[in-house]
C-alpha cells in the first residue's frame, strides 16, 4: 500500500448526497478476478454517455478537475454495495483522499485498507472546502497527514484520525501482518472460546 | 453494568483491544461469493499465507450466474462471470472450503442459503463480503458486510479490526395493518431516519410488532436496515428462532445444542441498558410504501403523491426517474416487475405474492419475472404449486440467484424502463444503465404487475371471510 504523507493536488466537489458504490463503480466493471484496469470504470456512467463520449457536464471531465487528487463530497458518500472495486477504481483514477461530512461504513473501511485517506469533517468545514474546490483558481489543496491538516490558500482545517490508523497510513504497512503478529493471542482466544462456548465449534 | 445485546456480542468476541474505538474481533463464520472474493484469495496467495480455519467459511455462487437453466458452465456466455465462478471453485478446492456451486441443490443467494441450511446461530459473529449480511441479525448473530481486503484478513487471521458501533434501539409496537409486511416496516424506518441515519450505529429492533414477526420477516427487516447505514441489525433471539434452527442441517445438535440454548437465553439487552439513540415507530402509521427516487429513503405511502423536492438531491432523483412532484404514486405505469433478492425471495414472500396473482394475469406490456432466493425455496414453492400460479399469471419462473437485484447477469432492465421491484436498492443504474427502480414489498410488485401501474395492494386483497 502506498504510504500517505503530504499530498498536494486539485480538489473536486461532488456535493450530491448518498453517492453509492453502484455509481462509483458500475456493475459492468466487476467481472474480473484482479484489481487492474478499473480507472475507466470509476464514475463511468457520469463520465461517459451511452456512446462512450466524454460528458463535459461532469466535473471530473473538466480542467483542472480531470487532475483531481481529492474529492470533497456530500453526506453518506460510498453507501450501498460493499464492492472494494469502487476504492480501487478511484485510486487508479488518481484520487488520494475523500473528504465528506459522513462516509459510509464499509466504504470507509475499504479506503483505509488501501491507503485512500478518508476524512470526515463537520458540514461547515466541508462547505468551506467545497467553495474553494468549486473555483478552479483556489482548487489546489494540501493534506498533511502527520500534522492532520488540510490547507487551501489561507484556509487551514484540522481533522481527527485515530493514532493506529494514522500510523498505518503513514507507513503503508501490511494490515494482515500486523494481526498475524498477534497470532498467539488469537490462538488463546480460540482455546478459551472452545472451552467456554464449545457449541460454537460444533457445527452440523 | 447493564449492557445491550450488541455490546454483549462484541464483548464475547474481543480478541484484543486496539484503541478507544477499535478491537480485534473474532469471526466465527464467514461467507463468500464469486465476485468480491477473487482478489482476496489472490492477495493471500501472493503473500504465501494459508487459510487459518477452513471449516469456518462457506462460499456460494449467486451474483453473476444466469437464472435460465444451464447444465454446464460453458453455457455461460459472459466470460468474466464464468471466470469468477471457476476461480471461486478453484480457490475453495485449494483451501478445503465448503462451496455451494451452481449445480449444488443448496445453491442460491448467500443470505437466503446461509440461514436455510442452519449456518447462522444466535451469539455468532458472521462476516461476508456483501453489505446485506445484516440479515443474520434476525437470529441474534452480529453479522455485517466487509470489503475484499477484509475478506483476505478474515481468511488469514479469522479476525477483523473492528470499529465498535453505538447501539440504537428501534421500538415498534402494535399490529401490522392489512396489506403491509416487514418490507414496509423497514422502508418506513429508512424513510424516517434517512439513508445515513443509522450510520455508525448497530440497530436493535424491539417491540411487540417484532415479537409477532416470523423469522423470515425478521430477516427482511434486518437485511434492509443497512439501507439506513446500519452496519449491524439485531433482534434478540426467542423461541421462534430456536425452533426455526432445530433440525436444520448445520445447526448444533445434542449436547452442544443444550449448552447453546442455555447461552442463547442470555442474548438480550439488559432491562436498563442504555442506547445512544431510540427511535419509535407506530405501526398504525405504516402503509404499503413505494420509493419514488434513487435512494431507499425516498419513499411514500402508495396512496400519497410524490413530495415536493427538498434540495438538489431530490430534484436530481426525480429527473432520473422521469417523475414530477405532485404526481399520485398510484398513477405511475411500469414496464417490468421483479420478485426476487435476499430481502424478499423466501417462501413466505412468494406465498404472499402468489396470493395476489392467483386467478389474475400480468397486464399487457409488462415483463414479469420471479427469481426464488434459493433452489430449496424454488423446490418448496413448486411442491406447493406456487410456480403454477406465477406461470399462469404470466410471470417467468426462474432459477435462483441475485439476478435483477443488481443485474450482473443477463437479467437487465433497459434505459428508461420502469421496474416494480421487491429488492433493496433503487440506485441510479442498479438494474441497468438508465433503468428506473421502485422498491416495494413482493405483494405490491404482484399488484403492480397485474394492473400495469403502481397499485395499492389492499384494493386487490380478497376479503377475509
Ligand atoms: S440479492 Fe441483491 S442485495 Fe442481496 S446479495 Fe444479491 S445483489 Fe446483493
Amino acid at each position: 500500500m502506498t504510504p500517505f504523507t503530504t499530498v498536494t493536488g486539485v480538489a473536486a466537489a461532488l456535493p450530491t448526497p448518498n453517492i453509492d458504490t453502484d455509481v462509483i463503480m458500475p456493475k459492468q466493471f466487476l467481472k474480473r478476478i484482479d484489481r487492474a484496469g478499473l480507472a475507466i470504470g470509476a464514475f463511468h456512467d457520469l463520465r461517459f454517455d451511452t456512446d462512450g463520449q466524454t460528458r463535459p457536464d461532469f466535473v471530473l471531465n473538466r480542467a483542472p478537475y480531470n487532475q483531481a487528487k481529492f474529492l470533497i463530497c456530500g453526506d453518506n458518500f460510498g453507501c450501498g454495495s460493499s464492492r472494494e472495486y469502487a476504492v480501487w477504481g478511484l485510486q487508479q483514477l488518481g484520487i488520494r483522499a475523500i473528504i465528506a461530512p459522513s462516509i459510509s461504513g464499509i466504504f470507509f473501511g475499504n479506503c483505509e485498507k488501501n491507503g485512500l485517506l478518508a476524512i470526515t469533517l463537520p458540514p461547515g468545514d466541508v462547505d468551506l472546502l467545497m467553495a474553494h474546490a468549486d473555483t478552479p483558481r483556489t482548487a489546489l489543496m494540501t493534506i498533511d497527514l502527520d500534522a492532520q491538516t488540510i490547507t487551501a490558500g489561507p484556509l487551514r482545517i484540522g481533522f481527527d484520525i485515530p493514532a493506529a490508523r494514522k500510523a498505518l497510513l503513514l507507513s503503508g504497512a501490511d494490515h494482515i501482518q500486523q494481526t498475524l503478529d498477534r497470532a498467539a493471542t488469537i490462538t488463546e482466544f480460540e482455546a478459551k472460546q472452545a472451552a467456554t462456548r464449545h457449541w460454537l465449534w460444533a457445527r452440523g | 453494568m447493564p449492557r445491550t445485546l450488541y455490546e454483549k456480542l462484541v464483548d464475547q468476541h474481543v480478541v484484543a483491544t486496539i484503541d478507544d474505538s477499535h478491537v480485534l474481533l473474532y469471526v466465527d463464520f464467514h461467507v463468500m461469493n464469486e465476485y468480491t472474493s477473487p482478489q482476496a484469495f489472490a492477495g493471500l496467495h501472493s503473500a504465501h499465507r494459508p487459510v487459518r480455519r477452513p471449516r469456518a467459511h462457506l462460499a456460494v455462487v449467486d451474483h453473476v450466474n444466469p437464472t435460465r437453466p444451464i447444465t454446464d458452465l460453458s453455457q455461460i456466455e459472459d466470460a468474466g462471470g464464468r471466470l469468477q465462478i471457476e476461480t471461486l471453485s478453484a480457490n475453495c478446492a485449494r483451501h478445503g472450503i465448503q462451496l455451494f456451486d451452481l449445480f449444488d441443490p443448496r445453491q442460491g443467494i448467500e443470505h437466503v442459503v446461509v440461514p436455510e441450511n442452519g449456518f447462522a446461530w444466535p451469539g455468532m459473529v458472521i462476516a461476508c463480503g456483501d453489505s446485506h449480511t445484516t440479515t443474520y441479525g434476525a437470529f441474534g448473530a452480529l453479522a455485517f458486510g466487509i470489503g475484499t481486503s477484509e475478506i483476505e484478513h478474515v481468511l488469514a487471521t479469522q479476525t477483523l479490526v473492528y470499529k465498535v458501533l453505538k447501539p440504537m434501539q428501534v421500538r415498534i409496537d402494535g399490529a401490522l395493518p392489512t396489506g403491509t409486511s416487514a418490507k414496509d416496516i423497514v422502508m418506513a424506518f429508512v424513510e424516517r431516519v434517512g439513508a445515513a441515519g443509522a450510520s455508525g450505529f448497530a440497530v436493535e429492533f424491539t417491540g411487540t410488532t417484532i415479537d409477532a414477526l416470523s423469522v423470515e420477516a425478521r430477516m427482511t427487516l434486518c437485511n434492509m436496515a443497512v439501507e439506513a447505514g446500519a452496519r449491524a441489525a439485531l433482534i434478540a433471539p426467542d423461541q421462534k428462532v430456536f425452533d426455526d434452527l432445530a433440525g436444520r442441517p448445520q445447526a448444533p445438535k445434542g449436547a452442544a445444542l443444550a449448552d447453546a440454548l442455555r447461552d442463547w437465553q442470555d442474548l438480550r439487552s439488559d432491562p436498563d441498558a442504555a442506547f445512544a439513540r431510540v427511535v419509535e415507530i407506530d405501526t398504525r402509521a405504516i402503509a404499503p410504501l413505494v420509493t419514488w427516487g434513487t435512494s431507499p429513503d425516498q419513499s411514500a405511502p402508495i396512496t400519497a403523491r410524490i413530495p415536493a423536492p427538498q434540495g438538489a438531491g431530490d430534484q436530481r432523483a426525480l429527473d432520473y426517474m422521469g417523475l414530477d412532484a405532485g404526481q399520485p404514486l398510484d398513477s405511475i405505469a411500469i414496464d417490468r416487475a421483479f420478485i426476487g433478492s435476499c430481502t424478499n425471495a423466501r417462501i413466505e414472500d412468494l406465498r404472499r405474492a402468489a396470493a395476489i396473482l392467483d386467478g389474475r394475469t400480468v397486464a399487457d406490456g409488462v415483463t414479469a419475472i420471479v427469481v426464488p432466493g434459493s433452489k430449496q425455496v424454488r423446490a418448496m414453492a413448486e411442491a406447493e404449486g406456487l410456480d403454477a400460479i406465477f406461470k399462469a399469471a404470466g410471470f417467468d419462473w426462474r432459477g435462483a440467484g441475485c439476478s435483477m437485484c443488481l443485474a450482473m447477469n443477463d437479467d437487465v432492465a433497459a434505459s428508461g424502463e420502469r421496474c416494480a421491484s421487491s429488492t433493496n436498492r433503487n440506485f441510479e443504474g442498479r438494474q441497468g444503465r438508465g433503468a428506473r427502480t421502485h422498491l416495494m414489498s413482493p405483494e405490491m410488485v404482484a399488484a403492480a404487475a397485474v394492473t400495469g401501474t403502481l397499485t395499492d395492494v389492499r384494493t386487490l386483497m380478497k376479503a377475509t371471510p
